[in-house]
């Protein structure tokens, strides 16, 4: 087994070490994000369904405004979107490269697609639901809770499984501004310095993540689902 | 108890204006099982929603217990909808949640303690017959049961009124009945108010005691069942009715057997309608006895609506033309509608969609 990995890895072995730093930076700057984006992406995506043309809180006007906003934003490429925003990185993190500035960014870019998620996975709640729902006498709020965040989280869990599996993608992106991570070493150490095998073991891993998060995902859609 | 009063619902769709409601006015009283019947289009699922403003009407007062609702605030709409219960033609369960939790779910915040809570969904599940389902879900009923759920959470709140949208349309024939038997046992147990919104003629025989005919956004007409049924006015509730009794199709297969319609030169075809004490029998008996006319019936149909029997028949009767006619004065005296479909000389043409 050795002799293998020195024959056909053996930048990887001298990387090992490297290589748990990187990986344990993707995943630092997937979890925050994640979470991060995930709630305001989750907050806008519902006020988009609310706010729609049939729903429960219309309002037009509202709704038209955070429209062209996502779109804006969704139309610009992540990696233009990194070098955009350094002044807004700086300002808030003090500092335009590594793990946390990369935070910025990644947030920033995740949010309008996320909500754009949640508003697709909530509008496939089952609009007599809703009506029923409201002929019960519930408020807007309650119909939020109770009926789109419950009938609509296998939905949810499906859109979020694709979010983090993007995510993890534009982490490998931001390791463009030394943000370090898998996709850093990747480009870096391996194609840059034409050491293919590190390349291969960190698209490894990060295929290792992804089946993660799609095996986790798909078993609680089980669960959750009826 | 519903008072609607000059309803208007105007749509703008793509700069084309659609009148789905029209300057309608209904009062709906206590305890009435009330049925709204016309074809798809004709504005009666608008119109039942305005009666808890899930549709807010473009012009006209909306009075339940007298109060207008129009004028009520979110919140005061919110317990004013939780008086009024409402089931749909897709039941409109919740999926992820059990029979149970569905049954729960406008309980909530009723202010009931857990342990009150679960006593009266016990009840109003045992109510529609599903005690056994509790912890099932949805999608593991079948149609009738799932309305049944759609119904006992529709109570829940206690309501006084119960809107029924195309309930039983996707409901086989049998299930119908079964949910129209529930929905009649819950008028006379809890005198429970039901609007019954159908495009089913059937439907309305059941188990209303009072019709409005719809089409194209307004009120055609609207009477007493029995009324509607024994004297309609408009075309339309013609139409309806005949669907519902079967006549036109009877007359069909009549009109395609030349052994039944070549009649003699004593013969006429005949087609009668009666409401009330007037049954059949006594008055044939008597068209032989008297007037020596022989009755072959054809074609039958009695119908029982809010106890009172309404008939249909389609007979040729035999005997000498005077004694016919004179046959054909009695009965009309009595009170029967006659229709002579065709005689000997086949002077007369069978039209099956004109009524007497």
């Amino acid at each position: 087994m050795q002799t293998f990995l020195q024959n056909y890895f053996p930048n990887v072995l001298l990387l090992k070490q490297e290589f748990i730093d990187s990986t344990i930076e993707t995943l630092y700057m997937v979890f925050w994000t994640a979470v991060i984006a995930g709630i305001l992406g989750t907050l806008l995506g519902v006020v988009l369904v609310a706010t729609g043309p049939e729903g429960i809180l219309a309002n037009r006007f509202i709704y038209n405004i955070l429209e062209k906003i996502i779109n804006v934003c969704r139309s610009i490429p992540f990696i233009i979107m990194l070098a955009l925003i350094q002044p807004l990185t700086r300002f808030l993190t003090g500092t335009t490269i590594g793990t946390t500035a990369a935070l910025v960014p990644l947030v920033i870019g995740v949010i309008p697609f996320f909500a754009r998620q949640i508003e697709n996975a909530l509008l496939e709640v089952d609009s007599g639901v809703i009506e029923a729902a409201e002929s019960m006498g519930t408020s807007p709020l309650g119909i939020i809770f109770r009926v789109y965040l419950v009938e609509g989280l296998p939905s949810i869990i499906r859109v979020s499984s694709v979010t983090i599996i993007n995510l993890i993608g534009l982490t490998a992106m931001a390791g463009a501004i030394g943000a370090g991570g898998l996709g850093n070493l990747a480009i870096t150490r391996g194609y840059n310095r034409f050491q293919t095998d590190v390349t291969i073991v960190a698209t490894l891993i990060i295929l290792v993540l992804v089946f993660a998060s799609q095996f986790i995902s798909n078993t609680l859609i089980k669960k959750t689902s009826h | 108890m519903i008072e609607l009063k000059n309803i208007d619902v105007t749509f703008y769709q793509k700069k084309q204006q659609i009148n789905a409601v029209q300057d309608v006015s209904l009062t709906i009283e206590k305890e009435d099982v009330f049925g709204i019947v016309g074809y798809s289009g004709a504005g009666k699922s608008t119109l039942v929603r305005v009666i808890n403003l899930l549709q807010r009407p473009t012009a006209g007062e909306v009075l339940i217990n007298k109060k207008n609702i129009l004028h009520f605030s979110p919140k005061e709409l919110r317990t004013q909808r939780k008086k009024i219960g409402m089931i749909f033609q897709h039941f409109n369960l919740m999926k992820e949640r059990t029979i149970f939790a569905n049954v729960d779910f406008s309980l909530k915040y009723s202010g009931l303690s857990k342990e009150q809570r679960k006593e009266k969904i016990e009840r109003l599940l045992d109510l529609v017959g599903l005690s056994d389902k509790k912890d099932a879900y949805p999608s593991q009923l079948s149609g009738g049961q799932k309305q049944r759920v759609a119904i006992a959470r529709a109570l829940a709140n206690d309501p006084e009124i119960l809107l029924c949208d195309e309930a039983t349309s996707a409901l086989d024939p049998k299930t119908t009945i079964q949910i129209l038997e529930l929905l009649k046992k819950l008028n006379k147990e809890l005198g429970l108010t039901i609007v019954l919104i159908t495009h089913e003629m059937q439907v309305v025989k059941e188990i209303c005691n009072k019709v409005a005919v719809m089409e194209a956004g307004q009120v055609i007409e609207q009477n007493d069942i029995v009324s509607i049924f024994s004297q309609p006015k408009e075309a339309l509730t013609k139409d309806f009715i005949r669907t519902a009794t079967h006549i036109d199709q009877a007359l069909e297969t009549i009109i395609q057997h030349p052994s039944l319609t070549n009649l003699s030169g004593n013969e006429v075809l005949v087609e009668f309608s009666y409401v009330g004490e007037q049954t059949s029998e006594p008055l044939i008996a008597q068209l032989y006895s008297k007037y020596h006319v022989v009755t072959n019936i054809l074609y039958g149909n009695v119908e029982i609506l809010q106890q009172v029997p309404i008939g249909n028949l389609i007979v040729i009767l035999l005997g000498e033309e005077n004694q016919r006619e004179r046959a054909l004065d009695f009965l009309q005296r009595q009170g029967v509608k006659i229709k002579v479909l065709k005689d000997y000389e086949g002077t007369k043409n069978i039209v099956p969609l004109q009524v007497i």
